[in-house]
């Protein structure tokens, strides 16, 4: 129903309108010449008075103002470029000193690593004389004692076969015979006995 | 009450009478948005040219926008050889859009939606361009009216269609936006008068079409002030670098 009258009076309005519309008609003001001259004075004056104080005093400002930025913006740009370059060349720099100080503390400790090592060969040389000279002599005095060795053990052997036979015969052997006795064993058996 | 809908367009006088010799050159509603959209463009780049900072406010960036943005135009159609008419074609445009943009506002008047001011506008350009392309060339100029690599038998009736279309470059150019300007504003006001006569049962299509119509009234007036300005170099272009 609501749709009925809606279309109904969209429908009846047009001749309404169009009756309005008659009633008032005067066809386009446009084509009306009473103002022309009007018109075409005021344009002439707003556009012209609009044209020169644009292009005398406003547009010259406006691209002064942007060649301004743009001038300034690339002398920014260059700045910053050169800036870049400065710190490059710095680092760089800097590289090089930490490098150079690297190879110097690497030589340092390699000297001090030699000396060391070079002490330390010196000590020890020093006291492996000292020990080769102390065996020497610990080995002379064994071969002192070595060399002695049997003289004793034959005077020990002379002696102790004296005692014996006298105890269990009875009777004073002569020293010699026994000495001469212990002498050939000793030479037959020595090695066996004493080694080397 | 539905209005007719040219009413809107009717000028009338503001003020006294004022008489220069047996002409008529009163102060009218069409003078005062006249004024009124010169005030405002002038008001607008002024402050847009002020203070020059590296970071734009938004009046500079808007100033600075139109700048770059007619100046990219001119350049793309005419050339480098255009630079001198930069500010001639600045001006036109922007009054042009402020114009259309001023009459998008109710009750106001639309300047360009007069025959003859656009015609004026035209007729100028067309004189203007004429002039400046007997400058450049001569009598060369018009070697415009006869293509290159056309055949000898057609030559004359080509001849005859190139100075008709020249001659008739300042009508298409003043027609176009007059009517364009004169029609979007008659259909808003149609239907304009058919919410009012459809009342509030029937009244909400026509509203719909003029919200829309509104919309697209916007972009037409920014399209027409751009099509005026954009000719205008094309037509500039052919005055300054002869092709033909």
């Amino acid at each position: 129903m609501v749709k009925k009258i809606f279309f109904q009076s969209i429908f009846f309005n047009f001749f309404l309108i169009k009756e309005v519309f008659a009633a008032e008609s005067g066809g386009m003001p446009q084509l009306n010449p009473e103002f022309w001259i009007s018109q075409i004075f005021w344009l002439t004056l707003t556009f012209g008075i609009l044209y020169v104080v644009l292009s005398k005093l406003i547009l010259p400002k406006i691209s002064g103002n942007l060649e301004l930025r743009k001038s300034q913006i690339q002398e920014n740009i260059e700045a910053a470029e050169k800036q870049r370059k400065n710190s490059e060349s710095k680092l760089k720099e800097y590289d090089e000193i930490i490098l150079k100080s690297k190879i110097k503390a690497k030589n340092i400790f390699k000297n001090a690593r030699d000396k060391i090592i070079k002490d330390i060969n010196v000590k020890k040389d020093a006291l492996d004389k000292q020990i080769d000279e102390e065996v020497k002599k610990a080995e002379q005095e064994i071969d002192v004692l070595k060399k002695s060795a049997p003289e004793k053990i034959n005077k020990i052997a002379i002696e102790t076969s004296s005692e014996l036979v006298k105890k269990l015969i009875g009777a004073d052997v002569n020293n010699s015979s026994i000495s001469a006795i212990v002498d050939d064993l000793s030479k037959r058996n020595g090695t066996k006995y004493y080694g080397n | 009450m539905a209005a007719n809908p040219m009413t809107q367009f009717e000028v009338y006088r503001i003020g006294p009478e004022i008489k220069l010799g047996p002409m008529d050159i009163s102060f009218t509603n069409a003078s005062l948005f006249m004024v009124i959209s010169s005030l405002a463009i002038l008001i607008i780049f002024n402050l847009g040219s002020k203070k020059n900072s590296i970071i734009p406010d938004k009046i500079q960036l808007l100033a600075e926008l139109s700048y770059t943005f007619v100046s990219k135009m001119i350049n793309d159609t005419a050339g480098s050889k255009a630079k001198p008419y930069f500010s001639f074609i600045f001006s036109l445009f922007m009054f042009v859009l402020f114009c259309n943009m001023f009459g998008m506002i109710p009750y106001t008047f639309t300047v360009t939606s007069h025959i003859i001011v656009t015609f004026v506008l035209a007729a100028f350009i067309f004189i203007g361009v004429t002039i400046i392309g007997f400058i450049k060339h001569g009598f060369g100029y018009l070697k415009l009216f006869v293509p290159s690599g056309v055949p000898i038998v057609l030559l004359p009736l080509i001849v005859i269609i190139e100075i008709i279309s020249y001659l008739s470059r300042p009508i298409s150019l003043s027609v176009r936006l007059f009517a364009n300007m004169m029609a979007g504003h008659t259909m808003m006001k149609v239907f304009g008068g058919f919410v009012i006569s459809l009342g509030i049962i029937g009244g909400w299509l026509p509203l719909s079409f003029s919200v829309a119509l509104t919309g697209l009234e916007i972009l037409v007036a920014f399209l027409q002030a751009y099509v005026f300005a954009i000719l205008t170099c094309i037509y500039l272009n052919d005055a300054l670098n002869l092709h033909h």
